[in-house]
């Protein structure tokens, strides 16, 4: 059963602007099948980005899209969420965009669990910028600001989440689809502040720079640099060491932001 | 003093600080989202809001720097709400980008910034008026400005339901710059019944389901009508150059067009918004020109000169931009002298003087010691030589 | 009453003398319908710093706020009557906390001393109606405002349950002007 894509699509925006062998359409392709399942009114959907080449998606997706400045996406989408909570919202987000210029809106927006779901684009590398590096580059990978390699240690973007607050948590693959579609439909019917790092390589700068091929050779180095978190327990601690757990980390139930709001609205409002 | 005042349908009595006035009159105006940061001066406003807006079923919500918190109320607002934030000096410093968004995207928001001493931490519990280029600007590229300055608590609930209004006309970010003395200082106010308070709210295009939205389509006016999200009509919102669909386009036509119109829409009606006050500038010989709490000192200043015989008289913007610049050079126009004065170190006197040009000496006023500039020092350049 | 009326009280964060400016101008402006503004310096000590609150009360508009040739000053530290006893003219009403300004009041003055925060310990029974034993005093001292308009505008702004607390504090202040400040009131007639 295949679905019609373009019924979530702005056909008069395409061509996309990403690069042959990104994988950002592939995540977008999973989000839109996790948004048909759920047959939500698209006047009702908000999605909204910061800025990079993850967060030019909303441009493309027939919703009410919101556009904003680098970082900000998550600040822009609680205003959007606590002025209307009806409204469905969805973030997209890039590794820059999310866990370095907007690192601090991202643990407060995960701290107060509000119903919006946060995906991010990560490639490790800021890519529209020209291939600088990111909070997510791993340590001793090159970008155009680390041409020696990065002496920093990366951040795991599932490990901050599930620290600040979010109660559903998870990682995928963009070259498993299947997972993929699995952990962001689970995400957006989490009630509460989901957060999906969802892996895309960046062939054009990261692949380039640090000689790891092209996008199937890239997505092959992504499977050997992680392991499925249903596996884990079979696996000896040598088998995980210095490797990233893949699916569904985290998940939490508690109180969501603008029900508690509501409450207190009834209480003091008598 | 829980009255809630907005709900009254007879004015109401009230002894409040300029901070309060500004919340009860952004609360009349149909503010019900608040999106704020602790900082002093200004922290009284979030504190009250966040008592008062769940009252009224509106929202308050504390973010975690200035700069989440005009996301924030730019996010709310797209989302329908009537939303305000409260700064002073180095938050409205963060917010400078957000607030450039919301003038390019032509959300309407308001953003009261109560000044402190700057640069940096600087004086933050004392007055200032430096603030003044940056609520003008303070944000990067061309852009229109509205900012609007009390000198009292009655005028600082009445131009914070201007600010709102402004905003909602014109689909942009409104600035209230007030300054500490009036944030602080605490006077008698008659808040207006309900139905004598005049609101403006956004105008909607006329539109069935399912016609096409281009939510950057003005007419004459040069002002777009505006949906919400959530109404039924999807769109773009972007803080790229676009065009009147709402999507990207790097077309030097349409740039131009587009950076025309922002500024325009607010030139071409600023005779709207215009607010001022003559006090005896008629035949004044020394016009002294001022803003805000020092307006306060200058008008004192002025009917001590007039005590000696000295022909003075007071011009006073409540409007700071656009620049009532025909009512300066009018309320100058029998002045031998004009005399600016302002916590800052000259930063509406070098506009005076660009209005006025060479013909009339301007005298600058500035005082940046985080203390109020007395009605002598006022009085001393009037009758100085 | 002169047109326009210059109040200063000056101490430390935590006695309560921005509460004690607020209510004086609320008992002239909402309760007996004067024009009056009041207004505050402030550190960043939420408790024990410098602080100072100035209520102007006239009959006609208040220009300037702040006051610059004061009639009536409040110390209740030494600090604050070394601070501002050079700012007020001869003609200056000065009140001192007895106990906490030991240093004189110059002789130029028409000055009363009264141990305002002992009162509020001892008599009243709770030091935090220094500031409400304080009104009392100025209310009586100089009638720049009524009792009854003081004793609702007290009423107004303190939590509820400590009215009676309150209402005995006014009295204790004015009870103390006339054991302190018999001179004054002679004088005035």
């Amino acid at each position: 059963m295949s679905m019609d894509y373009f019924q979530y699509l702005r056909k008069e925006r395409m061509p996309h602007i990403w690069c042959p062998g990104c994988g950002h359409g592939t995540i977008m392709k999973s989000i839109l099948r996790a948004l048909d399942k759920l047959k939500w009114a698209k006047d009702d959907v908000v999605v909204v980005s910061g800025i990079g080449c993850s967060s030019r998606t909303p441009g493309y997706l027939d919703f009410n899209t919101l556009h904003t400045t680098h970082g900000r996406a998550l600040s822009f989408a609680q205003g959007v969420k606590v002025a209307n909570p009806n409204l469905k919202v969805i973030v997209i987000s890039g590794d820059g965009d999310a866990m370095a210029i907007g690192g601090n809106h991202f643990i407060h927006a995960c701290r107060r669990n509000m119903d919006i779901t946060l995906i991010v684009f990560n490639n490790n590398i800021y890519g529209m910028t020209g291939g600088q590096a990111s909070p997510t580059t791993f340590t001793g990978s090159k970008g155009t600001t680390a041409p020696y390699g990065a002496i920093e240690q990366p951040f795991d973007v599932c490990n901050m989440a599930q620290a600040s607050g979010a109660t559903y948590v998870a990682r995928a693959l963009d070259i498993d689809a299947v997972a993929m579609d699995r952990v962001i439909l689970s995400a957006l019917q989490n009630k509460g502040f989901s957060v999906v790092d969802a892996w895309s390589q960046c062939t054009t700068y990261f692949g380039r720079q640090n000689k790891w091929g092209d996008a199937s050779e890239m997505m092959d180095r992504y499977k050997e640099m992680t392991y499925n978190v249903r596996l884990a327990e079979k696996m000896s601690p040598e088998e995980k060491a210095g490797k990233y757990p893949v699916g569904m980390l985290f998940q939490a139930s508690r109180p969501e932001w603008c029900e508690e709001y509501g409450k207190l609205i009834e209480r003091v409002s008598k | 003093m829980s009255a809630e005042a907005t709900e009254k349908k007879a004015p109401v009595i009230k002894f409040l600080a300029g901070n309060e006035a500004c919340m009860e009159g952004a609360l009349a105006a149909g503010c019900r989202f608040f999106a704020g940061y602790p900082i002093s001066p200004s922290s009284e406003i979030a504190e009250k809001m966040s008592g008062r807006l769940p009252k009224l079923g509106g929202k308050f919500i504390q973010m975690e720097d200035e700069i989440a918190s005009m996301g924030a109320i730019i996010g709310a607002s797209l989302a329908g709400a009537k939303t305000m934030t409260a700064t002073s000096g180095p938050g409205f410093s963060l917010m400078q980008e957000n607030i450039g968004y919301a003038m390019m995207a032509e959300v309407p928001c308001v953003v009261v910034n109560v000044m402190r001493g700057g640069p940096s931490t600087g004086n933050p519990t004392g007055p200032s008026q430096s603030d003044v280029m940056q609520c003008r600007w303070g944000t990067h590229g061309d852009h229109p400005a509205i900012v609007l300055s009390p000198n009292s608590i009655r005028e600082a609930f009445d131009t914070t339901v201007q600010c709102f209004n402004f905003a909602e006309q014109f689909r942009t970010c409104v600035v209230l710059a007030m300054d500490e003395i009036v944030a602080h200082m605490r006077e008698k106010i008659v808040i207006p019944a309900k139905e004598d308070i005049k609101i403006v709210n956004r105008k909607k295009p006329d539109l069935k389901p399912g016609d096409p939205y281009k939510p950057y389509e003005a007419d004459a006016s040069l002002i777009p009508p505006m949906m919400n999200f959530g109404e039924g009509f999807r769109y773009h919102v972007t803080g790229l150059d676009h065009d009147a669909t709402g999507f990207p386009s790097g077309a030097p036509d349409n740039q131009e067009i587009l950076h025309r119109r922002l500024v325009d829409k607010v030139e071409m009606h600023k005779d709207e918004l215009f607010l001022f006050e003559n006090h005896r500038t008629e035949d004044a010989e020394v016009l002294v020109v001022a803003y805000g709490s020092t307006s306060r000192s200058a008008k004192r200043a002025v009917e001590e000169a007039r005590a000696q015989g000295i022909k003075a008289g007071l011009f006073r913007p409540i409007t700071l931009f656009p620049i009532p610049e025909k009512q300066i050079a009018q309320a100058a126009g029998h002045a031998k002298k004009v005399v600016v004065p302002e916590m800052n170190l000259g930063q509406y006197r070098l506009e005076v003087e660009r209005i006025l040009g060479p013909a009339v000496p301007v005298v600058g006023v500035h005082r940046v010691n985080g203390e109020p500039i007395a009605p002598s020092l006022i009085l001393s350049a009037i009758v100085g030589g | 009453m002169s047109k326009r009326y210059e109040i200063r009280l000056a101490g430390l964060g935590g006695q309560g003398l921005v509460l004690a400016g607020v209510i004086l101008a609320e008992a002239a402006s909402i309760f007996e319908n004067k024009n009056a503004v009041q207004s505050q310096s402030y550190g960043p000590e939420s408790r024990g710093g410098a602080s100072k609150s100035e209520v102007i009360i006239s009959d006609e508009e208040i220009d300037y706020p702040k006051a610059t040739h004061i009639d009536l000053l409040l110390c209740l530290t030494d600090a604050a009557a070394e601070k501002y006893l050079k700012d007020c003219p001869e003609t200056a009403l000065v009140i001192a906390d007895s106990d906490l300004v030991p240093s004189a009041i110059p002789e130029k003055f028409r000055s009363v001393k009264a141990p305002i925060t002992r009162l509020a310990r001892e008599t009243v029974g709770k030091e935090f109606v220094t500031n409400i034993v304080a009104l009392g005093l100025i209310q009586e001292l100089t009638g720049i405002v009524g009792l009854p308009a003081l004793e609702k505008a007290v009423l107004d702004r303190v939590p509820k349950g400590t009215e009676d607390l309150n209402k005995r504090a006014l009295e204790v202040g004015r009870e103390a002007a006339h054991e302190y400040g018999a001179h004054i009131l002679s004088a005035k007639g």
